[in-house]
């Protein structure tokens, strides 16, 4: 049996910029990633949309491990995805890791470029 | 028998001979009593706690908090935490004990005792009864639908956020004070609101007919559907409420049925107990009921055959209750009239006294402006003041319950009275409320505590208080409602002076330094560094946060031109990414073009943009260019070539710096024309753009007076005549519309140019982050900027060449510089294509 998840490249860690984000060409069930790297080169991955307005999470000021939605404001905690009160509500976190200063993130299985991964398996 | 677990004495190898005092409710009347009993004793210099052996039940699983601002909890603005008013720790410190979520559910007056639900019982020597009262529900079928609430505690706030969740549509029955604010709240949190009032006007016991319809018409038009004669039969639904039908046969959906038509004394226990109740629980001028050692005090009671459901008697019966508990036998309750205000941000209502006139010898002034929604009347009997209905504008109410309550002979200023205070005192003075100078000392400034200005000021100055938080503390004013901050701040500012340490609030939650503070270290202590600058001042987050980066980003770009280099990721996304997003994650382009001119070859363009990049939307702007809507941000650095190939340059349309300078024809075309507006106004932009400054920055040029440019609603406007240019400043077309103030009359272009450059950098220098020139000006005052730009020469080439001197390094086209590559990780996505 194959396994339901794959770690995928998504390039090199300099790739994304300290305080900063970078979205990325494909997702997960039509929903948007955003990769995020902190000023102490934290990485973290969440669905690119607030749980507010679905604003791009990607276009916020990072601060420590928040983010700022461009759209209202809402902070959002990268760590796991949930808005800082009193705002309610969550983002989905995706595993990311770095192995020789390549960033994997962890995506469902069966997945070709497009945006539609993972949808096939269910 | 006594259940309660046994009380650790205050020392304890003595056995506990306190009298015994149980309050029975936990409210705002009831607790405002035990904290003004502690605090007479720590004033005569006793140990409060010596007194009594406090007992606190309560039927909310909460500690006390300020009721009034549940409807700041339901709109948002606060969260139920903010609005405790002494937590758990403070009941501890005071050795109170408070038994919370457990009602009493009977008095045995002749044993002296309470029981509560759970079953413990405990012994009194002093009860104090402040049940409140219970929402009013009217006699109709379908109340006990999920789905049906009040608007009473925290418990149906919670219902009413978690209906705002889960569903669309809310109907709230009474148009009264609580109801119009029920209806705000949820329309704040995303519902849509629809209110059923019996009767035709709005708040009728408070405002009269005028006002109230002002009332509904402001509300109308921030979408809460309005049923009024309105009498609700039933409330219909299957599962849950699915809306309300009225007798005349409408039906109202709503997925969320509020009830808020009012109050009713919580008498049951009182009236079970034996005590002698009407409508309320009846008290004495000393809040004794019928059993001399029971004390009733809040909207429970009954006084002299009035009720209570204003928080200002309540704070007047708990001062007189505290004293008679203290044994001071002296003190009496009288009532006071009373004012109301409506907690809606952006609505301004003040009523007090009489509504209006009560037969033909009674006078009603009244004045209306319905363009400005403006509406004041006044009631006057006997050359005195009755009462006072306001609308829009408030600032005067405090004066006239003054008036009223002071039984002031107004005949001499009845022709003057209701344009206000300002006016009938012949002062022409502030523009900004009332001269808090002039009040008398026992002007009363905050109506929700009953606090004078005496007060204020001599707890300003017995204490040193510095700050608004701390005159809240000390003296309650301005802490429950809040509308009467402006007058304890200016109480504050006159007390301690101008140089005395009123501190600015600090720029964020990160740090207590405020922005006039960190832009003068920058420069005094040479920070050089976001870095430097959070050391300096110890920021509690060492990456800061939303508020404060982008501010210090500014500070550091303002002191440092062309040594500092800006921080993108310390940018708002616009200004980062050099266009403007919109709601579904596209951007706008608007490119520049100078004056307003245009030429065919680079309209041409722009069309050819537009097909090419299938943008959706081609609007022209308010600042007289073309706004290009609905692009894909990976589509910009190409259609930004496309407009660069045309001579096209950003229009800065996402920038805290130059926008526009909008232009008439000017004398070139126009027979009114004095000067060539249009080329002036060209002049000034290739002057200006690119600047950074604290916020947005619009300017306009027009040739005449008839000022076609609306140069009086910018922030700098030349406004061209015969003999030269008249500059303005400090105007604003925006949320709230200002006028320019008129800076200098001037002969040549040169001179504008020099004015707007001075004009420029001292409000780049100056401003707060965020501060558009309109506020800054009110702030610091258009005759500081007169000084330094008219009565100081040299000072103004100084700001001047400063100006120019930071232009030389932000005068190039950021849109020409991405084409070239420059940040592209920001246009293309994750994981890029390796190149071939």
């Amino acid at each position: 049996m194959t396994p339901k998840q794959e770690w995928r490249s998504i390039g090199p860690l300099s790739a994304i910029p300290q305080r900063g984000a970078r979205r990325l060409g494909f997702g997960i069930d039509t929903k948007p990633i955003a990769v995020f790297r902190t000023a102490t080169d934290q990485l973290f991955a969440v669905i690119d949309e607030c749980p507010h307005r679905g604003g791009p999470l990607s276009e916020g000021i990072v601060c420590g491990t928040t983010v700022t939605c461009p759209l209202h404001h809402w902070v959002i905690d990268l760590s796991d995805g949930v808005a800082v009160p009193p705002d309610e509500g969550a983002t989905m976190t995706i595993p990311i890791r770095v192995i020789d200063g390549e960033v994997f993130i962890e995506m469902p299985r069966h997945m070709p470029g497009t945006g539609q991964g993972g949808a096939g398996e269910r | 028998m006594d259940q309660l677990t046994p009380f650790t004495p205050f020392f304890p190898d003595q056995p506990d001979t306190r009298p015994r005092l149980v309050v029975i409710g936990n409210g705002m009347a009831g607790m405002r009593t035990i904290e003004d009993l502690l605090k007479r004793d720590e004033c005569e210099g006793r140990d409060p706690r010596d007194r009594y052996h406090i007992t606190v039940f309560g039927a909310e699983p909460h500690v006390n908090y300020n009721r009034i601002m549940l409807s700041a909890v339901l709109a948002g603005d606060k969260t139920t935490d903010e609005i405790i008013i002494n937590p758990r720790a403070w009941y501890e410190a005071q050795g109170i004990t408070l038994v919370t979520g457990d009602p009493v559910v009977a008095i045995d007056a002749a044993n002296r005792t309470v029981t509560a639900a759970s079953g413990r019982v405990a012994r009194f020597d002093r009860l104090l009864i402040a049940t409140g009262s219970k929402p009013l529900v009217p006699p109709i079928p379908g109340l006990t639908l999920p789905g049906v609430c009040t608007f009473r505690d925290i418990a149906d706030v919670e219902k009413m956020l978690a209906a705002a969740r889960s569903h669309r549509r809310a109907v709230v029955i009474g148009g009264g004070l609580l109801g119009l604010e029920a209806a705000w709240g949820l329309k704040q949190r995303g519902m849509s609101v629809a209110l059923v009032h019996l009767m035709p006007t709005l708040m009728e016991r408070q405002l009269d007919a005028p006002s109230g319809q002002l009332l509904q018409r402001d509300l109308d038009k921030r979408g809460i559907a309005f049923f009024t004669n309105g009498q609700t039969e039933l409330i219909f639904g299957t599962e849950r409420a699915e809306g309300v039908r009225l007798a005349d046969g409408r039906s109202v959906p709503g997925d969320l049925v509020v009830l808020a038509i009012g109050i009713r004394p919580n008498i049951d226990l009182a009236r079970a107990a034996g005590l002698e109740v009407n409508r309320g629980i009846v008290v004495t001028d000393d809040m004794r009921t019928s059993d001399p050692d029971i004390f009733a005090v809040g909207e429970c009671v009954e006084h002299r055959g009035q009720v209570f459901g204003l928080v200002a008697p309540l704070w007047d019966q708990a001062r007189v209750c505290a004293a008679q508990l203290a044994g001071d036998e002296t003190a009496m309750f009288e009532t006071r009239p009373v004012a109301t205000s409506l907690k809606i941000t952006g609505i301004d209502v003040y009523s007090t006294g009489a509504l209006m006139a009560a037969d033909d010898a009674d006078d009603e002034i009244t004045l209306r402006d319905d363009n400005r929604g403006l509406y004041k009347k006044v009631v006057l009997r006997d050359g005195r003041l009755v009462g006072a209905v306001l609308y829009g504008d408030v600032a005067d109410g405090p004066w006239y319950k003054q008036l009223i309550e002071n039984r002031t002979d107004v005949t001499a200023l009845r022709d003057r009275l209701v344009f206000g205070q300002a006016f009938a005192a012949g002062a022409v003075a502030g523009k900004t409320g009332p001269d808090v100078g002039a009040m008398p000392d026992n002007a009363q400034i905050c109506g929700c505590n009953g606090v004078s200005k005496g007060a204020i000021v001599a707890a300003i100055r017995s204490r040193n208080l510095t700050t608004l938080d701390a005159v809240r503390a000390h003296t309650k004013a301005s802490a429950s409602c809040g509308q009467c901050t402006n007058l304890v701040a200016a109480l504050l500012l006159q007390t301690t002076g101008p140089i005395g340490e009123v501190r600015a609030p600090g720029i964020c939650g990160c740090t207590a330094a405020g922005h006039d503070e960190i832009r003068a270290a920058i420069r005094t202590r040479s920070l050089r560094s976001m870095t430097e600058i959070q050391a300096a001042f110890g920021w509690t987050k060492p990456d800061g946060c939303h508020k404060c980066r982008p501010a210090l980003n500014y500070y550091l770009l303002c002191a440092w031109p062309g040594s500092y280099r800006d921080d993108p990721q310390s940018r708002y996304v616009n200004e980062r990414v050099h266009a403007n997003i919109q709601k579904d994650g596209t951007y706008s382009v608007v490119p520049r073009m100078w004056g307003g001119v245009t030429t065919p070859g680079e309209l041409r363009a722009i069309a050819d943009v537009a097909e090419k990049f299938n943008i959706p939307t081609v609007k022209v702007t308010g600042g007289q260019r073309i706004d290009l809507l609905g692009v894909r941000k990976e589509d910009l650095p190409a259609v930004w070539g496309d407009l660069n190939q045309a001579g096209l340059v950003s229009g800065h349309a996402y920038a805290k710096g130059l926008r526009t300078v909008k232009t008439c024809v000017g004398r070139e075309w126009c027979r009114f024309g004095t000067q060539d507006s249009t080329s002036l106004g060209i002049r000034l932009e290739k002057m200006c753009w690119g600047a950074w400054t604290p916020h947005k920055v619009k300017l306009a040029v027009s040739g005449c007076p008839r000022n076609c440019a609306e140069a009086t609603i910018k922030d700098l406007g030349v406004i061209c005549i015969d003999a030269g240019y008249d500059l303005v400043v400090g105007g604003n077309g925006g949320t709230e519309v200002r006028v320019t103030d008129p800076l200098v009359r001037v002969a040549t272009e040169a001179e504008v140019l020099e004015y707007t450059g001075a004009f420029l950098q001292l409000y780049r220098e100056e401003a707060h982050y965020l501060e558009r020139t309109a506020p800054w000006i009110v702030r610091v005052g258009i005759d500081t900027v007169r000084r330094r730009l008219i009565d100081d020469a040299a000072g103004r080439r100084a700001l001047h060449a400063r100006f120019l001197h930071a232009q030389q390094f932000c005068q190039s086209d950021p849109w020409a510089a991405r084409v070239a590559g420059e940040e592209a990780h920001e246009f293309v996505r994750l994981p890029a294509r390796v190149e071939a």
